[in-house]
């Protein structure tokens, strides 16, 4: 019994997280039919921010406290300077060409800012656990986790649920679902297409950075951190249909269960387990769980 | 002056300048540089924690062998005099790319050697294609037993012990630490390194104690970073020991991710290849922590003056200690360099052949102590290994309690096999 709570516990704890670091990735997609595999380097950039900032900020001796700001801070940072950089400075030439030519794009970004990463920070890696251990912990099932484990499931609740209501409760975002319908009927009734690309964008590189924001000081800090990310964001992704806000939900939580069952049970076929999974949706729906129907353009 | 005593002169005047002239020629075949392909990682996760250290072990020493400013044995300039040139190749993006650099570094740039690698997996890849290009390769760092004990060579050596040792001491060290110990348990990565680590690990304890049981095994994905399941089942398995091969960011985050949880309080955790880890977390590793360094290197390494130099060079030069990657950089040149002077004894450069034959079963001093080639047909390094626990003293960690096994206790004997020794109850030779 003790051993399931810890399963379904660690499960959600890992799905926040997924959540968190799939939720830009499907955003832009959604909407700019973009698959943006430079996510797991603006995910490292707010990491590495994060790590910058709170350093900077224990190392002057400011109430630690303090430094649970600092982590949405870096992300907005992030957001507003990455995201109109690259969608003005490089993407808004490249609409209307094949997806494919955006993913080569988005990777060439990706490759770009994995050395742009390395020549600020360099190799080294950056350990920043301050604000994890700092609020203490509380036991579940017999075993003690980590308050800072709260912080995630809550932030990936209330991120979740804003974006949901921004998409479906107020007029940009009503403009916003009908850009992604059918972007040249949008543009016909003189909705700002391209505004709307460039704060889909700078919100889709603000959820990328957070999520590596929120893992900083979880993790050590360092190269290659993005890769790993972009894989298993995918992953999420592509099990909920690209695309799809609760899709990304469904197949975080998925993902997250799955691997934890598989830890605990199985630890053997943990590597295994997620893209089992994922092969299992999408040879029953190979577009994922809750890919949208395709408006038919003629 | 006679005319006999001018044509004397003459002739010892032309002898001389014959001399000089054939001297001369001796000294410049002297000069001609040794050129050396250095393979090591300068990007991805691995350069960090290893790859760059490393760099900065080969650059130390080389450069300090140009000036001839390393203590004796070693204080001739160079190689016999011939100064040292480093071509650096960058080890990450995987074995096909690290076969082709290679046979770029021998046929385009003309290297005289390669030194490098770093993973397993590249020396398994490259050891082959070293033997065919016939160049003489020297693997610095890589753990596995496989290279010599599965294959023989010529053209390659290894001058780091093999991984073997690091955890046939690990199960030493921690059987006297706690001979009650029943149940272990394990955190590696899922590839070769972690599963040949946790094989080790537990035929070594088993054979040292044949009553105890492994209550989980866990093999998370390489990087995965995020270890909160697998640490609780670790928690929930009540293990007695824990063992870790994790490095680099994983490392970080198992001690980052544990410490908090409690992991290092209810079990007994070694990390055997813990010690690059302490120069990024200090004080953050608990106390009582088993670390190993995968040798006797960093602050195992023995008190003599070779390792002194080292250690002071290295911090006056970078700001911060050397770790384990760092003294076996440093080790992998000075054993060329042995074994090139050696055969060299006061002639002109010596051919690959001979240096080669220099090589085989050569014993030399590293910074990190004796080192003998005696595994693999004399190609391949046995050490003593050291281990200890960390202890924080003043908020800087220091490790405690260090104890050293000889060379013969954790490694196996010439001609077998490190799982059929440790299953054989690894006694030593």
């Amino acid at each position: 019994m003790d051993q399931l709570a810890a399963v379904l516990v660690d499960g959600v704890i890992y799905s926040s997280w997924l959540f968190i670091i799939a939720l830009g990735l499907t955003l832009i997609y959604g909407v700019m039919r973009i698959l943006n595999l430079a996510h797991g380097s603006l995910y490292a950039l707010g990491a590495y921010v994060a790590a910058s900032l709170v350093g900077a900020w224990f190392a002057n001796g400011y109430p630690p406290m303090g430094s649970y700001a600092l982590l949405p801070a870096a992300a907005v940072i992030v957001g507003l300077v990455a995201g109109p950089l690259i969608e003005r400075g490089v993407l808004r030439f490249l609409y209307g060409k094949d997806e494919i030519v955006l993913v080569l794009v988005t990777y060439a970004l990706f490759l770009i800012l994995e050395d742009l990463i390395k020549l600020v920070w360099g190799v080294e890696s950056y350990v920043i656990s301050e604000p994890y251990g700092l609020l203490g912990s509380f036991e579940l099932a017999g075993l003690p986790y980590p308050v800072y484990n709260l912080v995630l499931v809550a932030a990936a609740l209330v991120i979740g649920a804003a974006l949901t209501w921004v998409l479906q409760g107020t007029r940009a975002g009503k403009l916003l679902v009908a850009v992604i319908h059918d972007r040249e009927m949008g543009a016909a009734l003189g909705i700002n297409v391209s505004r709307m690309y460039l704060v889909t964008f700078t919100a889709g590189t603000m959820l990328a950075a957070v999520g590596g924001a929120l893992t900083a000081p979880t993790v050590s800090v360092l190269p290659a951190m993005g890769v790993e990310v972009i894989v298993l964001a995918f992953a999420v992704v592509v099990i909920g249909g690209l695309g799809s806000l609760p899709g990304a939900a469904l197949g975080a939580l998925i993902v997250g269960l799955v691997r934890s069952a598989s830890v605990h049970y199985l630890p053997q076929y943990e590597l295994f387990s997620i893209y089992l999974v994922m092969a299992l949706v999408l040879l029953a729906r190979p577009k994922g769980l809750f890919a949208g129907v395709e408006a038919r353009k003629i | 002056m006679s005319t006999h005593s001018v044509v004397r002169l003459l002739a010892g005047g032309a002898l001389a300048l014959g001399a000089a002239a054939i001297a001369f020629a001796a000294l410049a075949q002297d000069a001609k540089p040794v050129k050396i392909g250095i393979v090591t990682f300068l990007s991805g996760a691995a350069a960090g924690p290893f790859g760059v250290p490393a760099r900065n072990g080969f650059e130390l020493t080389l450069e300090m062998l140009n000036a001839g400013r390393v203590p004796a044995p070693y204080a001739t300039k160079g190689f016999g005099g011939a100064p040292l040139e480093a071509v650096w190749v960058d080890e990450a993006g995987g074995t096909t790319k690290q076969v082709s650099e290679l046979r770029n570094l021998v046929q385009r740039q003309n290297v005289d050697l390669v030194i490098g690698y770093i993973s397993s997996g590249d020396c398994l890849a490259v050891a082959p294609v070293a033997e065919e290009l016939k160049k003489l390769t020297v693997l610095f760092d890589c753990g596995t037993p496989r290279i010599f004990e599965d294959a023989s060579y010529k053209y390659v050596f290894r001058t780091g012990p093999t991984g073997t040792m690091d955890n046939a001491a690990a199960a030493l060290y921690v059987s006297e630490l706690k001979p009650k110990a029943k149940r272990i348990a394990g955190i590696n990565q899922n590839y070769a390194w972690g599963q040949d680590s946790w094989r080790d690990f537990e035929l070594s304890m088993k054979a040292l104690r044949p009553d105890v049981e492994v209550a989980t095994s866990q093999m998370p994905k390489l990087f995965a970073g995020q270890f909160g399941a697998e640490i609780s089942t670790l928690l929930g398995a009540k293990a007695d020991i824990v063992h870790s091969s994790f490095w680099g960011g994983d490392l970080e985050g198992l001690v980052l991710q544990g410490a908090p949880r409690g992991l290092f309080k209810t079990s007994l955790v070694v990390l055997s290849a813990g010690e690059p880890g302490i120069n990024r977390l200090g004080s953050k590793i608990p106390d009582g922590t088993v670390i190993g360094g995968r040798g006797p290197f960093g602050p195992f390494a023995p008190d003599t003056p070779l390792a002194k130099w080292f250690k002071s060079a290295f911090e006056e030069r970078y700001g911060v200690s050397p770790n384990y990657a760092a003294y076996k950089a440093s080790q992998a040149v000075l054993g060329v360099k042995a074994a090139w002077e050696k055969t060299q004894a006061g002639g002109a450069a010596p051919t690959q052949e001979q240096v080669i034959a220099a090589f085989e079963g050569l014993s030399f001093e590293g910074p990190g102590g004796r080192v003998d080639m005696s595994l693999g047909k004399g190609h391949q390094a046995v050490m003593d290994n050291a281990i200890g626990v960390a202890k924080t003293v003043k908020g800087k960690l220091t490790i405690a309690n260090m104890k050293r096994y000889p060379a013969a206790r954790v490694n196996p004997p010439e001609g077998v096999k490190s799982e059929d020794w440790l299953k054989s109850g690894f006694k030593g030779r």
